[in-house]
C-alpha cells in the first residue's frame, strides 16, 4: 500500500521535473497514460503499457507519449492533474478507481480530452471504456464443457464484483450448452494479485474434483498447478502459455491497442467526442490466445464457430432461457440481458455451486 | 481407499503454504530475541525470493540458489545492522524501510525474469516409504526444504536454550547493559542474530519462488513478511509454538478454501479474516496472563543500545 503511495508521489515528482526540463515547445502532440500496476505485472497494465507503445509507433513523431506507473488509486488526482496542466492533450487512466480523480481534473481542464477504463462516469471531456472480457469466457467455456472428464470445473475470483460475476456465468452457461452435467466451484481469494494463495485455490479446486481450472485474478500461479496437477487452465489477461505449455487451452487476453490509436487519431484529427465505449471480440479489445494442440477439431471447430456467432451478433452469451441459480427465470425463451443488468450482475446462474458473497 | 484420501492433498497444501513463513518467523525470532525489532522482514523475504530465482535461471542449481537467497537476504539484513546497531537509527522506522527498500529492489533485479518459468523445486521420492498411503506422502514426499525447515526449528530451539552461545544472545536481548558491563559483544551478537534473520527470511522467500510458486512476479509475498511477524507474538517467542503457530495459519487458510470449493455457504470474506482473527483471538488470550508474555518476551526488543552509557 505505502508503496504505492510513495511510488505515486515519486512518479509525480518525476513527472513534474521531465516537464520541467522537456520545456522546449515541439509541435508533437502529448499524450499521458496513469497506471495502477507497475508494467511489469504480466498481465492488466502490461496490456495498456503495450497499447501506449502501439500508439507511438502508429503515430510516430506527431505525437509523445508518457507514462506513469505504479499509481495508487487514492493519491491519483496530483499525478492526473500534474499531466493535465503540463498541456497533454489527452489522458488514458487505466484503472476503476482512477474514476473521481479523473473526473475532478477534468472539470478543471475542459479542453484536455480524458478516457477512464472500465468506470461510468462522463463528462464532456471525459470517456470511459471497457472491454466484453465475458464474451471470451464464452468461448472458453464451451471448449471447458467439452473438454471436462470429471464435470467439474474450478473458477479463482478475485472479488465477487459483476465484471467478476459475469465471467463466471458466461463461462457456466456455454459450458451446460454443450455439456449440461456440468457444475462450477468457486473459490474466492478476495485479492487481485496473491501468487501463493492463487495457487492455493486452484489446488483446493482441483483437490475437490476440478479438471479445469479457469481465474480473474492475475498472477499465472493457477495455471502452474495446472500444469503440474496435469489438469486444464485458462490463462488471464495475457497469454500464459510459457507456464503452463500443456496446461492452458487458450488465453483471453485484452487488447486496447485498436481502441488506443483510434481514440489518438480522433484527438489528432479534433473528431473526439465523449463516449463509452464497450468493445468484445468483434472490436478486437478481447482476444483468444491461440488453441492448445490437445484441443480435438471439433471442440476447435465448435469454439471458432462460437467466437464467429458473438462477433456477428448472431450468438449473445447471455441470451435465455436459462435460470438463475435459485431457479427462478434469469432470461426467457428470445430474450438476453442487456446492458445495463450485465453491468450490474449479482446472481449465479444455474450450475454454479456455493452462494456468491454479498 | 480409506474415507480420508481427501486429507492428503489439504495436508500437502497445507505444507507448503505453512513452511515459508516458519522460516521467516523463525529467523526474525532469533533476531528478536538478541533484542532487535527488525520489520524488513517482508523486503528481505522478496530479495532473497528473486535471488534464488535468478541463481536457478543461471545455473540451474537448487542448492546454489537457496544460499544465494540466504546470503541476499543476510546483506539486506546487514544494511538494517549498520543502520540500527552502528549509526542507532530508530529501529521500526529503519525496519519499514528497509520492507518498502526490498519492495523496490527485488522489483529492479526480477526487471527481466518476470514471465520466465522454472522446474519447481522437486520433492523427495522414496520407493517404498513415499507410497505408504496417506502418511506415505506427507511424511516422506516433500521438497528437501520442507526437512529442513523442521530441523531448523529444532536447531534454533536446542542453541537459545542449550547452548552458552544462546544463553548470551538471550541475555543481550533482556539487558543488554547488564550483557555489556560483564563483557559480552552486544553489537557484535546483535549483528549475527539480525543477519542470521535476514538469511532465514531470505530462505523463506525463496520456498515461494522455487517451491511453492515458482516463478518471479514483484511483491509475490504478498504479505508473508508481516504475518511472519505476527506468528512470533502469537507465538510468545517460542520455536515450536512458531511451528504450531505458521501451520494453523497455513491450515485455516487451506481450510477456508477447500469449505468454498466444496460449497459451504459461509462468506468467503468471513474464511479470509479468520487466520487473522485466531491470531488477533491467541494475542489477547495470551495478554491476559502476562507472566507468559514476560518470561519469552526478549526485554530489551527495539532498544538502542548505547555502549558508552
Amino acid at each position: 500500500m505505502l508503496r504505492k503511495q510513495l511510488s505515486g508521489l515519486i512518479g509525480a515528482a518525476a513527472l513534474a521535473g521531465g516537464l520541467l526540463m522537456g520545456g522546449t515547445a515541439t509541435a508533437e502532440d502529448k499524450i499521458g497514460f496513469i497506471y495502477v500496476g507497475p508494467i511489469g505485472d504480466h498481465g492488466w497494465t502490461y496490456r495498456h503499457e503495450l497499447g501506449r507503445q502501439a500508439i507511438q509507433k502508429e503515430f510516430g513523431d506527431k505525437v509523445k507519449t508518457t507514462f506513469v506507473e505504479s499509481v495508487k488509486e487514492s493519491s491519483s488526482e496530483p499525478v492526473i492533474r500534474q499531466m493535465a496542466a503540463d498541456g497533454y492533450k489527452l489522458i488514458f487512466t487505466t484503472s476503476f478507481g482512477f474514476m473521481n480523480p479523473t473526473l475532478k481534473v477534468a472539470k478543471q481542464f475542459p479542453d484536455v480530452k480524458f478516457e477512464h477504463a472500465t468506470g461510468y462516469k462522463r463528462a464532456d471531456n471525459v470517456s470511459t471504456y471497457s472491454s466484453r472480457f465475458y464474451e471470451g469466457r464464452y468461448v472458453v467455456g464451451k471448449i471447458a464443457g467439452k473438454m471436462t472428464k470429471s464435470n467439474v470445473i474450478g473458477y479463482v475470483g478475485s472479488f465477487p464484483i459483476p465484471e467478476v460475476v459475469r465471467g463466471i456465468n458466461a463461462m457456466t452457461l456455454a459450458a451446460r450448452s454443450v455439456n449440461p452435467d456440468v457444475t462450477v466451484k468457486v473459490a474466492w481469494v478476495n485479492t487481485w494479485y496473491d501468487p501463493g494463495k492463487e495457487g492455493d485455490a486452484a489446488k483446493a479446486l482441483i483437490d475437490q474434483g476440478a479438471d479445469i481450472i479457469l481465474q480473474h485474478t492475475d498472477s499465472p500461479a493457477p495455471l502452474q498447478v495446472a500444469e503440474n496437477r496435469g489438469v486444464w487452465a485458462v490463462g488471464q489477461a495475457s497469454d500464459m502459455t510459457k507456464f503452463a505449455p500443456k496446461a492452458q487451452l487458450t488465453a483471453i487476453i485484452d487488447n486496447w491497442d485498436g481502441y488506443y490509436i483510434a481514440r489518438t487519431k480522433a484527438v489528432l484529427d479534433g473528431t473526439w467526442k465523449s463516449e463509452d465505449t464497450w468493445g468484445g471480440l468483434k472490436s478486437g479489445m478481447v482476444e483468444l490466445a491461440p488453441y492448445n494442440e490437445a484441443i480435438p477439431a471439433d471442440v476447435v471447430a465448435l469454439a471458432e464457430e462460437t467466437r464467429k456467432g458473438i462477433e456477428d451478433g448472431s450468438i449473445l452469451p447471455f441470451a435465455g432461457p436459462f435460470n438463475k441459480q435459485d431457479g427462478s427465470v434469469g432470461a426467457k425463451e428470445g430474450e438476453a440481458l442487456d446492458d445495463g443488468t450485465l453491468l450490474g450482475l449479482n446472481w449465479y446462474v444455474e450450475g454454479v455451486e456455493g452462494k456468491l458473497p454479498k | 481407499m480409506s474415507g480420508f484420501d481427501w486429507l492428503v492433498p489439504v495436508f500437502l497444501t497445507v505444507i507448503t503454504a505453512a513452511t515459508p513463513l516458519v522460516f521467516a518467523a523463525l529467523g526474525e525470532l532469533v533476531t528478536e530475541k538478541s533484542g532487535v525489532l527488525n520489520l524488513g522482514v517482508e523486503g528481505m523475504m522478496l530479495v532473497g525470493a528473486v535471488s534464488g530465482f535468478i541463481t536457478v535461471l543461471a545455473t540451474g542449481n537448487y542448492f546454489l540458489a537457496v544460499g544465494a537467497a540466504a546470503l541476499a537476504g543476510a546483506i539486506m539484513a546487514f544494511l538494517f545492522g549498520i543502520l540500527t546497531l552502528s549509526l542507532m537509527a530508530n529501529q521500526v522506522a529503519t525496519g519499514l524501510a528497509l520492507t518498502l527498500f526490498g519492495v523496490g529492489l527485488s522489483a529492479l533485479m526480477g526487471q527481466d525474469f518476470v514471465g520466465e518459468p522454472v522446474a519447481a523445486l522437486t520433492k523427495l521420492n522414496i520407493a517404498g516409504l513415499s507410497d505408504i498411503p496417506f502418511i506415505g506422502p506427507i511424511l516422506f514426499g516433500q521438497d528437501a526444504l520442507v526437512y529442513f525447515s523442521f530441523i531448523m526449528v529444532a536447531v534454533v530451539s536446542w542453541f537459545l536454550y542449550k547452548t552458552k552461545a544462546g544463553l548470551v544472545l538471550r541475555a543481550v536481548g533482556d539487558s543488554h547493559n547488564a550483557a555489556h558491563s560483564i563483557g559480552y559483544p552486544v553489537i557484535a551478537i546483535r549483528y549475527m542474530a539480525v543477519m542470521f534473520g535476514g538469511a532465514m527470511s531470505g530462505i523463506g522467500g525463496a520456498y515461494l519462488s522455487l517451491a511453492y510458486t515458482p516463478m518471479w512476479a514483484e511483491n509475490m509475498t504478498a504479505g508473508r513478511g508481516w504475518i511472519a511477524l505476527a506468528l512470533i507474538v502469537f507465538a510468545t517467542w517460542k520455536p515450536g509454538l512458531v511451528l504450531v503457530g505458521a501451520y494453523m495459519f497455513g491450515g485455516i487458510t487451506i481450510l477456508q478454501l477447500h469449505a468454498q470449493a466444496a460449497g459451504l455457504n459461509v462468506p468467503s470474506q468471513v474464511l479470509s479474516m479468520l487466520p487473522y482473527l485466531a491470531t488477533i483471538i491467541v494475542l489477547v488470550l495470551i495478554s491476559k496472563d502476562e507472566s507468559r508474555i514476560r518470561k519469552h518476551a526478549p526485554a530489551c526488543i527495539g532498544k538502542i543500545f548505547h555502549p558508552a552509557a
